[in-house]
């Protein structure tokens, strides 16, 4: 019985969580005309959240090619048609692999940034100090931070699927001798505009729910250390939940 | 006027007070009075309960943000850390209201945040990062923000915690010199006894969401009043007790003694 009535009340509680930050979504939206003017503080914060996750994402993106590589091989050669690299690493990547890794390391490196900034703001009354100085700190700097993580995560998504398909190469091609023409352009031939579309969706989706989970966590943290760790550690952790939840929804959908 | 935390413990409860305009107003009182949640009401942070609060000739009650935030452009708030933006530079600090709020050219923009500076002293600071600033300079720096924009009123919030002599001096000069130059009317919230009688036109005295004592900082030495006289002579105890309310001393030592 206590059971039930801890499920029910922590069902109600993340119902709850879930419509705050619903609210706290529609906010961001009615400000964003205004704030998109401000082309200066977003591409900083495409900077913040993209440039600088580069490296993370090309990094992991050719060692996840390199294993999809390796593996796809392996289970490929059994049925003699190893040819088909191409096309099954590509299909991997660019529908499943590169937006869900990609947002999965996103919301690790730029996401858990966002939310200690913005939590830190909070805690050092910097927020507080903008209010005073009738300066709106949603339009100021939620937006800003909030349309730079949209805007970032799915160039990086492209960028992580484009790496990792010349990774899974690397390995077949070069180092398990698969052969070149028939790799590229097997890959031509079965990937189509809506496989890509798949990823692009996906990626903007994802985007979305981290770059929000994150913004949301900062903005609302309690002004303290210990406040500021809990908001990125929850950042993180929903955001996890929340991309391979909506990456089951999306895929279904794509069927 | 009456405010309490989240519909619980009542903050403040018939509080009435009027802050005479161009002058420096003192808000004292033991911690935990409510002296910084009394700035946040003043300035529309949080709104009271019930009662009304006039700034500037405008009832706060029922403003619309817009409105509030108007009102705030003439309001300067020094906080108690400074509250800089870190990712911005000390010139850019004082820059950033006239840059939200003003389509001023560049060279005028830097002319009236040097002036600022100047006025405080850290022009030579203006390239700095707030984190390579002293917590002194940091509030020197915020109080050229809270000044650029040319406010009528200007609050600050504790200005003396934590800081040397030195800087001391400095921002008691700076509040008295900004008074009489600019004709700000200025709020201070402090609990600086000896500090804040220096520079006080007048003092008002909390203490259990009420105002005990109202005067002169002369007035208030010889205040006919068992809280004001334990406040201004810094005893410990008296009708602000020493002890936060807790049961028994003797019964909770012993019981905790039959647990073990």
């Amino acid at each position: 019985m206590k059971l039930i009535q801890e499920l029910w009340s922590s069902l109600t509680e993340a119902l709850v969580g879930l419509g705050a930050v619903m609210r706290f979504l529609l906010r961001l939206v009615a400000v964003a005309p205004r704030a998109l003017l401000r082309v200066d503080l977003i591409s900083q914060q495409v900077y913040n959240a993209g440039a600088l996750s580069l490296v993370i994402i090309m990094l992991s993106g050719l060692f996840v090619g390199m294993v999809l590589g390796l593996q796809g091989f392996q289970l490929l050669q059994r049925f003699g048609s190893e040819e088909a690299l191409g096309t099954a690493a590509t299909i991997g990547l660019v529908k499943e692999l590169g937006p869900v890794v990609t947002a999965l390391l996103f919301a690790g490196r730029a996401g858990t940034a966002l939310a200690s900034e913005l939590g830190l703001m909070r805690a050092t009354d910097q927020l507080s100090a903008m209010e005073m100085m009738a300066v709106d700190p949603i339009r100021r700097v939620v937006v800003p931070r909030f349309l730079g993580g949209v805007i970032a995560m799915p160039l990086l998504a492209a960028i992580f699927s484009v790496i990792g398909i010349y990774g899974a190469q690397l390995v077949g091609v070069q180092i398990m001798g698969v052969d070149s023409g028939s790799f590229w352009s097997q890959m031509r031939g079965a990937v189509g505009l809506r496989d890509i579309n798949e990823g692009i969706v996906k990626s903007c989706i994802f985007g979305v729910a981290c770059s929000l989970i994150a913004v949301y966590e900062g903005y609302y943290a309690e002004p303290t250390a210990e406040g500021v760790g809990r908001a990125t550690t929850r950042t993180v952790v929903t955001s996890a939940v929340f991309i391979l939840f909506l990456d089951y929804l999306l895929t279904a959908a794509f069927l | 006027m009456a405010y309490a935390v989240n519909g619980g413990r009542a903050v403040f409860s018939g509080l009435d007070m009027d802050i005479p305009r161009g002058r420096i107003t003192a808000v004292m009182g033991p911690s935990g009075t409510g002296k910084t949640t009394l700035l946040r009401l003043i300035t529309g942070q949080v709104r009271a309960d019930s009662g009304s609060i006039t700034v500037a000739g405008q009832e706060l009650r029922g403003l619309r943000r817009a409105d509030l935030y108007v009102l705030r452009r003439r309001m300067g708030m020094l906080f108690q850390n400074g509250a800089l933006l870190t990712d911005l530079s000390v010139f850019e600090n004082v820059a950033f209201p006239l840059r939200e709020h003003t389509d001023l050219p560049e060279r005028l923009i830097r002319q009236l945040v040097l002036t600022k500076l100047q006025a405080v002293g850290l022009r030579g600071a203006a390239e700095l990062m707030p984190a390579e600033l002293s917590g002194g300079m940091s509030r020197r720096v915020a109080l050229a923000r809270a000044i650029v924009m040319d406010p009528e009123i200007l609050i600050y919030d504790e200005p003396f915690v934590g800081l040397d002599p030195i800087s001391l001096g400095v921002i008691l000069r700076l509040i008295r010199r900004l008074n009489d130059a600019l004709g700000i009317t200025s709020i201070v919230v402090s609990h600086d006894v000896q500090e804040i009688s220096t520079v006080a036109d007048v003092v008002f005295l909390l203490s259990g969401g009420k105002v005990v004592a109202r005067g002169t900082p002369q007035e208030l030495q010889s205040y006919p009043s068992d809280v004001v006289r334990q406040f201004i002579g810094g005893l410990a105890d008296g009708p602000v007790p020493f002890h936060f309310p807790a049961p028994d001393y003797f019964g909770e030592l012993l019981a905790r003694d039959e647990d073990a």
